[in-house]
């Protein structure tokens, strides 16, 4: 796993060596590279102030880059003013013009191209169908619902027909169970027209159920790249392992080292990591563990690797799954999750009670970061 | 269940049902009683008069009621007169065409004003807003004299003008008589016009730009407008509001104006205010002067009720 990406020099977005400095002390954007690729959906994750914002806004044109270049189907971008971009952005909470019905918003941009009437209101009417708004092109914006919002918002980017779209957070202003619905119909939408896309999201959900392949950033420095399974499993820093997802961070010395195997000592527990790592004897590690890959019994497990035992402390159900704060001897915590896979289940352990936490030895990721 | 003691006749008058009944109906007839008595009762007052045939020394009354017959004497000589004389005509078209003038060079002076002042940094903002409040400290009368310094003979803007050969410029337009000569001019008049009316402009358009959302201009830009498409057609109808406030604000006050045209204006910018000081006070004839005066109310009342749908629509618009 490499933090910085080797480069290629036939991709279709190319991001290289930028730089953004606002004068702030620190640098917004650090030295990015990045390469996407044609049809991809690459999102762009990290908590807010990460610069990724400002990084989408330098390909947009709305930022000019310090340092470093971008490059658009070979084209480079540097220069270009936003309107004479071939990229359109859906900005956070849309942008709609408040004055433009839902028809003229959509044909906005192309009126500025100049097309005429005829192919331009064909356009027009297939963006409203494809979002499923026909009935709607006579209405104001503000006389939408925010879901209906975020259409309006998507088929006037898609309308130009741009060779690269932008999404701002696309989802932030939906509420949680619409936000969900959208999630997958929106990268549908996306797929099916197969414009390439760069969004950027703090939400890791919305990156991992709507991207190809992401990027996880942070204080303006790319930590990992990588699909949604690749970041999720094998986090490369202390700091994507947290940010994507719950996980427990466990800090141990290399006590074994050998070819298929390396044993970690994290003093209350002693892990037994079933593949290789590049590292030496003696040196510190964290080993990060993912609540869902641990279970919860009441009989100590045969064996002296991979298990711990505690007290529940606290208990959480969410319905599908329950989640378990274990208090260790040392006075740790150790996050469980359980599926609720049975209904009703006796032997569950409460809170108060002792457990034994238990996991196989493919469960963890060893991290030198 | 006893009430508690400390029950003065303050509140107990609030729990009153017939006063929470009508408090709020109280509260809110005020200003209509204010403008019934400032305003709509002056008016009937200044119709009845327009009506009535001058006796010796008083009106004639309106109506009679002698012998079972009611007669009412309406006067519409007035009227006929006003029609029918080319002064008045020419009067109010001269009012008019002076308030739309006024009206189109404070918003062409006062809308990229308000603009670069809300898209100014926010620190500088307030100072800007200072500035253009400004005037208001100082009597608008004194204000309009000082006019008359700057433009009568040897008066400082006099010189730069012709220094510049801009009076030239100026006699093309026929806004002067003869080069050189400034004071009771259309020019005058226009410049005193527009200089006392500018921050009336200024300041709804400063407030509906100061709003106005930015991101939307990023979003015109993103789908291919230049700076210039994005402030006709994202800007400029976003500020309609502002742009129909500041007119009204304008345009209104300027139709019945007295002092500016009396100090600045020449002989042929005759305006509908000097008219009704005329007829009122020189020529002692007031049920002509009320006539005039119920036909000028009736002009500024036509935008006034386009004005008012408009605010009707937007607020619509908004919710």
């Amino acid at each position: 796993m490499t933090p910085v990406p080797s480069t290629n020099d036939t991709a279709f977005v190319q991001i290289r060596d930028l730089v953004k400095d606002f004068g702030a002390g620190s640098l917004a954007v650090n030295n990015v590279s990045l390469d996407i690729a044609q049809g991809e959906i690459f999102a762009l994750l990290g908590p807010s102030g990460c610069g990724k914002t400002t990084l989408l806004r330098m390909v947009a044109g709305f930022e000019t880059p310090t340092k470093g270049k971008i490059l658009l189907d070979g084209v480079e971008l540097d220069g270009l003013p936003p309107y004479l971009r071939p990229i359109n952005m859906m900005f956070q909470s849309y942008a709609l013009f408040p004055h433009l019905t839902v028809w003229d918003n959509v044909a906005f941009g192309l009126r500025r191209e100049g097309m005429p009437h005829e192919p331009m209101a064909e356009r027009v009417e297939q963006m409203l169908k494809l979002v499923q708004l026909q009935r709607y092109g006579r209405r104001k914006p503000h006389q939408l619902s925010g879901g209906q919002q975020q259409r309006v918002a998507l088929a006037r980017s898609l309308a130009k027909r741009p060779k690269l779209m932008l999404l701002d957070e696309p989802l932030a202003a939906l509420d949680k169970k619409l936000r969900e619905e959208t999630q997958i119909e929106l990268a549908n939408i996306i797929r099916k027209v197969g414009v390439t896309c760069v969004m950027v999201t703090h939400d890791q959900e919305e990156a991992m159920t709507m991207a190809n392949r992401l990027a996880v950033m942070s204080e303006g420095n790319i930590l990992q790249v990588g699909t949604p399974t690749e970041v999720y499993e094998t986090p490369a820093t202390r700091f994507v392992a947290d940010f994507i997802g719950n996980v427990n961070l466990m800090d141990g010395t290399v006590v074994v080292d050998e070819r298929d195997f390396v044993e970690i000592d994290c003093g209350f527990c002693r892990h037994r990591v079933g593949h290789g790592i590049t590292g030496t004897l003696g040196m510190p590690v964290t080993v990060a563990l993912r609540p869902e890959k641990i279970h919860l019994v009441r009989e100590q497990p045969a064996g002296q690797f991979n298990q711990v035992r505690g007290t529940v402390h606290d208990r959480a159900y969410f319905g599908s799954f329950t989640l378990y704060v274990l208090e260790l001897p040392g006075g740790k915590r150790l996050k469980v999750s359980e599926a609720n896979n049975e209904r009703n289940r006796t032997d569950a352990p409460a809170e108060g009670q002792g457990a034994w936490a238990t996991w196989p030895d493919t469960a963890q990721v060893v991290l030198t970061t | 269940m006893s009430r508690p003691p400390a029950s003065s006749l303050f509140n107990r008058m609030h729990a009153h049902p017939l006063f929470l009944a009508h408090s709020r109906k109280a509260v809110i007839s005020v200003p209509f009683v204010w403008l019934l008595i400032f305003m709509l009762l002056p008016f009937f007052i200044i119709l009845k008069i327009s009506f009535a045939q001058m006796g010796i020394a008083s009106f004639l009354p309106l109506s009679q009621f002698k012998e079972g017959i009611l007669t009412l004497n309406l006067d519409l000589t007035h009227y006929q007169f006003i029609v029918q004389d080319q002064l008045y005509f020419r009067t109010y078209l001269n009012s008019l065409w002076c308030a739309a003038l006024t009206t189109f060079w404070c918003l062409f002076i006062g809308y990229p004003f308000a603009y670069f002042m809300a898209r100014a940094k926010a620190t500088l903002q307030p100072a800007l807003l200072m500035l253009v409040m400004l005037p208001f400290w100082t009597s608008y009368l004194l204000r309009v004299y000082a006019w008359k310094g700057l433009l009568m003979n040897g008066g400082l803007l006099a010189r730069v003008l012709i220094y510049t050969h801009l009076d030239w410029i100026l006699l093309k337009l026929r806004l002067i008589v003869e080069p050189g000569m400034f004071m009771n001019t259309q020019f005058a008049l226009l410049i005193g016009m527009v200089y006392t009316y500018l921050p009336f402009m200024i300041l709804p358009l400063y407030a509906t730009l100061s709003k106005m959302d930015l991101r939307l201009l990023e979003a015109a830009a993103d789908l291919g407008a230049t700076p210039w498409v994005g402030f006709w057609k994202i800007t400029v109808p976003l500020s309609k509001a502002g742009i129909i406030a500041g007119s009204m604000l304008v345009f209104i006050p300027c139709i019945g104006e007295y002092v500016i045209p009396e100090l600045l204006g020449g002989p042929q910018s005759l305006m509908i205010g000097r008219v009704l000081w005329d007829e009122f006070f020189s020529n002692n004839d007031w049920p002509m002067a009320s006539s005039v005066a119920v036909v000028v109310i009736l002009l500024i009342l036509l935008p006034l009720a386009i004005f008012n749908k408009y605010q009707a629509e937007a607020s619509e618009v908004r919710r």
